[in-house]
């Protein structure tokens, strides 16, 4: 037997993801946090705020939420049914960030969990960030001409 | 002495006997269908301890106190322990056992640990070097989460051919021949590859390396899938049991309703989102250790082969792109010791 007529084997025997479940559920209940952002963002603006401001103070209220489910042990149990729903917004951010946080605090504040914190989401913000500088870059060399 | 049959089995000239086992199990396995059989529940994840791996350790040191009390033996009595986990360095084992003062053999098989763990003790029992041995095993849901995986609390979704780490161990005292279940012989497995990379398919990965060893018992002892009333596999889960199943039939070995798997008796696929079914070393362990032993004991079962599997992975060598070589090594057990078709022991030394 070969590693290919294994391969061949492995793919019948392996039953795929149900996307037919996932991606609904994936745009269900991305779009419930979705919603719920603009919901806030209208609210603040109705209470005075710029709408600038209120992006920012929308952001760090997800941000609270999502860090609070995951410490309630509430998020990933969302999460499981929401998939891709809850990863890309922010909040699937924060959660990435907390719950190394919570789970690595068993070994110290220094080496577990400020070390540990950033051990998913810490390829988001270097990627993120070198992207930034190319697009930066890239803007700056159009105004050039 | 045990004798070699053919290039890697060997039978044991005077079977030695499992004088005792114990089986721990946390909620999750409180929940399954084998919940009963266990020594041991604790609902609560952590076993009172303050770290995952405390929880661990205290695992196999709970199972090794309860399978010595079962026959009133203490850790004096005993030459040996086999002991391994899942944990880098082992510390599941180390931790839980470095109190206990007995002669400790850390082992490493993955999950495959517990016949391991069996086949060195039946080896040193049946040899004359030691009289009374322990092969003892965990795992933790919790602790190999975070060692291969993600924090707990991280929100992911996990394939369906991904399988659920069972957080519970199983201990065994091997000792001299007296009464059922017997170890007759055991096969130490070769490691296979036929080259699985994903690290959410290990059943996949570890099929091979059963239907390799499986399929090496049986030429050695001229037998076949109908000599035995079940042959017992560790961790294939759904995945990894189809592949064995077709592996061994290419080969001309046809399992059929014979072959089982721990990891699929031990949760209810159904209910209990497992998934693809139960794995690591716990698993197996604690199934053979609750459910299994006690049915070759009074005779349900007569003859049995245990097939635990091991998948030999690190974190490092799978980000490194590497695929998964699995490993299984084998334990015929029997409740019948076939004592008038060998020689009498007296004649021997």
């Amino acid at each position: 037997m070969t590693n290919k007529d294994y391969e061949q084997l492995n793919k019948k025997a392996s039953p795929p993801s149900k996307s037919y479940i996932n991606i609904p559920y994936a745009f269900l209940i991305g779009g419930i946090i979705c919603t719920l952002g603009e919901f806030l963002s209208n609210t603040y603006q109705g209470m005075g705020m710029e709408q600038d401001t209120a992006g920012a103070v929308v952001s760090v209220t997800l941000v609270f939420l999502s860090a609070l489910l995951t410490g309630l042990k509430i998020y990933d149990k969302i999460a499981k049914h929401g998939g891709a729903g809850t990863l890309v917004p922010i909040t699937g951010f924060a959660n990435a960030v907390v719950s190394p946080a919570l789970e690595f605090k068993s070994e110290g504040m220094i080496l577990g969990l400020g070390a540990k914190m950033f051990v998913i989401a810490g390829p988001v913000i270097v990627y993120g960030i070198s992207a930034s500088i190319v697009y930066g870059i890239i803007i700056f060399l159009f105004k050039l001409y | 002495m045990s004798s070699k049959l053919g290039k890697y089995t060997y039978r044991m000239d005077n079977p030695p006997s499992v004088l005792a086992y114990a089986a721990i199990g946390s909620k999750k396995e409180s929940e399954g269908p084998l919940a009963s059989y266990f020594d041991i529940i604790n609902e609560d994840t952590t076993f009172g301890e303050k770290s995952w791996e405390k929880a661990e350790s205290r695992l196999q040191k709970d199972a090794v106190n309860k399978a010595l009390s079962k026959i009133q033996l203490s850790t004096g009595d005993i030459d040996c322990v086999f002991a391994g986990d899942l944990l880098n360095q082992c510390i599941g084992a180390t931790f839980g056992l470095r109190e206990m003062g007995i002669p400790f053999v850390g082992i490493y098989g993955a999950c495959s640990n517990m016949a391991e763990g069996l086949a060195l003790s039946a080896l040193m029992v049946d040899g004359g070097a030691m009289k009374k041995t322990i092969a003892v095993t965990s795992s933790h849901f919790c602790t190999a989460e975070r060692q291969y995986r993600f924090p707990l609390e991280y929100g992911g979704q996990r394939p369906l051919t991904a399988q659920w780490t069972v957080t519970g161990s199983g201990a065994a005292i091997v000792g001299e021949r007296v009464s059922p279940p017997y170890i007759k012989a055991v096969t130490l497995g070769c490691i296979e590859d036929l080259g699985i990379k994903d690290a959410n398919n290990m059943g996949a990965a570890m099929a091979p390396a059963a239907a390799a060893t499986i399929k090496r018992f049986f030429e050695d002892t001229c037998t076949v899938p109908d000599n035995y009333d079940l042959i017992l596999t560790g961790d294939l889960g759904q995945v990894g049991s189809d592949l064995l199943h077709q592996l061994l039939e290419r080969e001309g070995y046809h399992l059929g309703k014979k072959q089982a798997d721990c990891g699929l008796l031990i949760y209810d696929r159904e209910t209990q989102d497992v998934h693809a079914g139960g794995s690591g070393c716990g698993c197996s362990a604690s199934v053979l250790c609750s459910y299994i032993l006690p049915a070759v004991k009074d005779g349900r079962i007569k003859n049995m082969l245990f097939v635990a599997t091991g998948a030999l992975l690190s974190p490092t060598s799978v980000q490194q792109g590497e695929s998964i070589p699995g490993i299984a090594h084998l334990i015929h057990l029997s409740a019948d010791d076939d004592t008038k078709t060998r020689p009498s022991t007296a004649g021997g030394m």
